[in-house]
């Protein structure tokens, strides 16, 4: 490397690097925040969200708590029959004598149940199978996502009314039905992530360094997906509870003794005018859970991905 | 573009097939059709049982069962109903006109909604019209779908008691018997169309509005947006002509492939309003274990997704220049 | 050459030769913020220029230092929730708050813009013709006919070939370079008094840049246009800007004449920006890159902003924000409180020209030789 020497005697000017203020005294940028605090910072600033968070932690406690603690069981007969709400029986009780609050709050469970299921059993399931498709592409990748079209072709009551007269109508079953309807979604945004995250620098990176495809899947692709799957995760589980109560309503689902919203409901249509308490609870406990649920995907959007407020360069 | 249609319709053809030996494995395994006769109180006799045997192919293994099927079909012999007396074919054919009015006329109340309801929360992004809009969009898409038809059909009686007469009907697809002269019947027709038709659309609408807004959005963001306002035209000139335009062409697409899940809400609907429509056939079906029944439905639903499908791919190629298929 | 009292008047940077009326479009005081997480992004900090009618104007500065966001405010196309104060007039009327109506008649008429991507300044479902044909209909009661002939005569102006044909084309299926052709077609459609170019050849190869530049000369020539063009690169400036403004953070730190500007620079960031252009003249010249980064424009401390990168900073630096002031003559301005150091001098004296670490270097090289 030559060495340009400056000209030193001549200039008037001090020599490059003096007279300068270290560059740490002065506060010139803003602090740094890592990915993960920004995202959560952004979900607590979403009002809906965060309201529709506690709503929901609300409803939990109170169908496994308060449902413990309630001094009626869920289908237990009591000598009171046909009951508009009141303070021994909240939601009033039904032609046979059970209370509503209990039953209400059975469904709640049972519902909560399904979406926990659907939850996991979708996203694991529906992830690795659009992860494998993405990365590996070419045949498996088509028969995959043929696989998927075809599930998806089909309108999913159909298809989940078909499965659950064969399989059962426990709760469980049930869910699993739904999850295994539900993974192809999934597993198609899990495999767009991929194939967008597939050319970046940092895979071609981790392989010169000798990862392995499953090293490479599990560590680097999943995380970076994280943040749609998880979006489209909460929309997926609002619609399977809704698809639930939809399927137990027309009597497909969730069986007697068992109970779910969608049955009580079922079991009210005929009796609104005369005792609308057993129509409008089961309901109005299916919106709320489902209305929280998607309000927080709403919040977790925008806090992974903040389009309206983004300023033009 | 017609190769391209032909291609994709050949390609949809093993779906279809892999999808109806599935309903129909599924159908065969799932219980048997019999199982009434048999319970029965005396029990049916046993030449009665034997003949309703080789007539629903009970004795034939799956495999031969499926094929003997699909060969049927090619000459329009969709196979043996459990109820003797019904011939799938035509039933099915009934029904599927049933439905297809209410499906298509939701959709298109539906659209309509959607992009006038959609494209205002965009304009007036974070005013009331966009949260209070935003929030009802929420409101239905949590709502089950069977719940609110059920509260519509209780409207739907209200209404008739407080205007003294019946202008809207809660129950079945048509009076019956139907009244006399055209007219009167197109009136009835629409009569009991009103509630269900409300109730499946409403749903829909509120996930298309919820898209055509953040598509509105995304679109006005633009820099060929940018660049028309720049041009000094008028801003309802912008939004129509460059914004709205585009941000239609997506839209399109998100309706076509709705339709699935707008049929399962038309057979929750159908079964709220007791409409003899697909929906009522379907569910009958599975539960006598009719096999040939549920699989005809499938494949019948399933040949009119793939058609939507399709639909949907050739208008995006019309609407967007970028996409032609040569 | 004596002080002038008026020098420090609202608009410093106003050509002072020539009447007021060859002014067509006057900025003063000119403060755009938009309000953020962090606190208030101050993009623009009181900028003030006139613009002479026919000259062009150069605007040089890096990512951030506010030079599109000016350009847009004149044309009323800011986001919604940018804070805008100051005053851009056109020829004696108002821009800034006057309503959407009125805008809308200079817009595209009397000042049109070039923006930077081509490849999404078209909308892609309508033909060119048509696009172009908008620009004129949307100010002239003209047929469809009529202006599609005027699309073809400028198309043929901007030297796209086969213009008949063109007019039938989307965008997707035209280049880059043409595109921008295009773009640069409608912002000449109706003769306008001023060009804005933003960044108009960032997007493009550089092969391609110079038939752009050679295009934007057409268009400024054709219409007798005054022409601002913002760019960060000062090759593209040379040879094409009459008179040169350098942003920082926000606001203008030199302004004069491109002879001034190029030549005897007085602002210690634009001898930077010199050195660090490649020389095909010079080659064994080394280049001077200026260490560190542009400040964040949000909660800023007082003083000059350029004070943690410049090898002339002193005490004073950090306190008082320099304001323009007369240099080499009334019409070369700079802010700098050392400006007067800088006379005589080259980029080479004022910055390191060794700013690379050759020793983690040399580590670096042995670790990955090793691993080969």
């Amino acid at each position: 490397m030559r060495e340009v020497a400056p000209t030193p005697e001549t200039s008037p000017l001090p020599a490059p690097g003096t007279g300068r203020v270290p560059a740490a005294e002065r506060e010139f940028t803003v602090g740094e925040r890592s990915q993960a605090q920004l995202v959560l910072r952004r979900f607590l600033q979403h009002r809906a969200a965060m309201i529709s968070l506690v709503v929901l932690v609300l409803v939990v406690l109170l169908a496994y708590v308060g449902g413990a603690l309630w001094k009626y069981h869920a289908g237990e007969i009591t000598p009171d029959n046909s009951q508009p709400p009141s303070f021994d029986h909240p939601f009033g009780t039904d032609a046979v004598g059970k209370d509503q609050f209990a039953q209400v709050l059975r469904g709640t469970r049972i519902s909560l149940q399904v979406a926990v299921l659907v939850a996991v059993f979708a996203t694991v399931v529906g992830t690795v199978w659009g992860a494998v498709a993405g990365y590996f592409g070419g045949r498996a990748d088509s028969t995959l996502m043929r696989l998927a079209d075809l599930v998806l072709t089909l309108p999913l009551i159909a298809v989940a009314a078909m499965l659950a007269h064969n399989f059962g109508g426990t709760w469980y079953l049930i869910a699993m039905v739904i999850a295994v309807l539900y993974a192809p979604y999934v597993s198609r945004v899990s495999r767009g992530v991929v194939l967008s995250l597939r050319e970046k620098e940092y895979i071609e990176a981790a392989k010169a360094l000798g990862a392995t495809d499953a090293r490479i899947i599990l560590r680097h692709l999943v995380p970076n997906a994280l943040g749609s799957i998880l979006v489209n995760l909460t929309i997926l589980v609002a619609l399977a509870i809704l698809l639930e109560t939809a399927l137990s309503y027309l009597g497909f689902g969730v069986q007697t003794p068992d109970t779910s919203l969608g049955l009580l409901v079922s079991e009210a249509q005929t009796a609104l005018t005369t005792r609308p308490w057993l129509f409008y609870f089961p309901g109005l406990f299916i919106i709320v859970i489902a209305l929280t649920i998607n309000f927080i995907g709403d919040g977790l959007r925008d806090a992974f991905d903040p389009q309206q407020r983004k300023v033009r360069q | 573009m017609l190769a391209f249609a032909v291609r994709r319709i050949a390609i949809s053809i093993p779906i279809l097939l892999l999808a109806s030996f599935i309903v129909f494995a599924l159908g065969v395994s799932s219980g048997n059709p019999l199982a009434p006769l048999l319970a029965k109180n005396p029990p049916a006799p046993p030449n009665v049982i034997a003949a309703e045997t080789v007539r629903l192919h009970l004795d034939q293994p799956l495999i031969p069962r499926y094929f003997s099927w699909l060969a049927g079909l090619l000459h329009g012999d969709f196979g043996p109903s459990v109820v003797s007396t019904v011939n799938i074919g035509s039933e099915l054919g009934a029904r599927f006109w049933v439905t297809i009015r209410l499906i298509a006329l939701a959709m298109v109340i539906a659209l309509v909604l959607a992009v006038v309801v959609g494209v205002l929360s965009a304009v007036k992004q974070y005013t009331v019209t966009d949260y209070t809009t935003t929030f009802l969009g929420f409101l239905f898409l949590a709502m089950p779908s069977f719940w609110l038809a059920i509260l519509l059909k209780q409207g739907g009686i209200e209404f008739n008691k407080a205007v003294d007469a019946q202008v809207v009907y809660t129950i079945g697809a048509t009076s019956i018997p139907p009244p006399p002269g055209t007219g009167a019947q197109i009136v009835d027709v629409l009569g009991h169309m009103v509630l269900p038709t409300i109730a499946l659309a409403l749903i829909s609408y509120a996930s298309w509005s919820r898209f055509t807004r953040a598509s509105m959005l995304e679109v006005m963001n633009s820099d060929y947006v940018r660049l028309a306002r720049s041009k000094g035209l008028s801003r309802s000139t912008v939004m129509v002509k460059h914004a709205l335009r585009t941000a239609l062409i997506p839209l399109t697409t998100v309706t076509a492939l709705d339709i699935a899940s707008i049929i399962g809400g038309a057979v929750v609907t159908e079964t709220v309003f007791q409409w003899k429509g697909m929906g009522d056939f379907l569910l009958n079906a599975i539960r006598t274990e009719d096999v040939y029944a549920a699989s005809s439905w499938l494949l019948l639903t399933g040949v009119i997704v793939v058609v939507f499908n399709l639909i949907a791919d050739l208008l995006y190629g019309v609407l967007d220049p970028r996409i032609r298929y040569a | 050459m004596t002080e002038d009292p008026l020098a420090d008047s609202i608009t410093p940077t106003m050509p002072r030769n020539g009447a007021a009326s060859d002014v067509v479009l006057e900025v003063s005081d000119l403060t755009v913020g938009f309000p953020s997480d962090d606190g208030l992004v101050q993009a623009v900090r009181g900028v003030s220029y006139g613009l002479r009618r026919g000259e062009v104007l150069g605007i040089v500065g890096e990512s951030g230092s506010g030079k599109s966001v000016t350009s847009l405010a004149v044309m009323g196309l800011l986001p919604g929730n940018a804070k805008v104060s100051g005053s851009v007039r056109f020829g004696g009327k108002e821009l800034l708050r006057a309503p959407e109506a009125e805008l809308n008649k200079v817009r595209g008429r009397n000042v049109a813009m070039i923006f930077q991507d081509p490849m999404t300044s078209l909308n892609p479902v309508y033909s060119i013709g048509f696009q172009v044909a908008e620009a004129v209909r949307a100010h002239h009661n003209v047929s469809k006919a009529a202006a599609l002939d005027r699309a073809a005569e400028l198309l043929e102006l901007v030297r796209i070939p086969n213009p008949r044909q063109r007019l039938e084309n989307y965008p997707h299926e035209m280049s880059g370079g043409m595109r921008q052709r295009v773009v640069i077609a409608i912002a000449m459609a109706n003769n306008p008094d001023v060009i804005i170019a933003d960044e108009p050849t960032t997007a493009l190869d550089v092969t391609v840049q110079a038939q752009i530049m050679e295009s934007l000369q057409l268009a400024q020539q054709e219409t007798g246009a005054a022409m601002v063009l913002i760019t960060h690169d000062l090759g593209v400036i040379a040879g094409q800007a009459d008179r040169v403004m350098v942003m920082y953070a926000g606001k203008l730190v030199e302004v004069g004449t491109a002879e001034d500007v190029f030549y005897t620079p007085r602002m210690p960031y634009t001898f930077g920006l010199l050195g660090s252009l490649p020389r095909l003249d010079r080659p064994s010249e080394r280049l001077t890159p200026i260490q560190g980064a542009p400040p964040s424009v949000v909660n800023m401390p007082p003083g000059c902003p350029f004070t943690p990168r410049c090898p002339l900073s002193v005490a004073v630096c950090e306190e008082v924000e320099p304001a323009l002031a007369p240099t080499t003559g009334p019409e070369h301005l700079a802010a700098c409180h050392r400006s007067d150091a800088l006379v005589g001098a080259t980029p080479g004296d004022v910055f390191e020209t060794d700013v690379v670490d050759t020793e983690a270097l040399a580590h670096f090289v042995r670790k990955t030789e090793g691993q080969a």
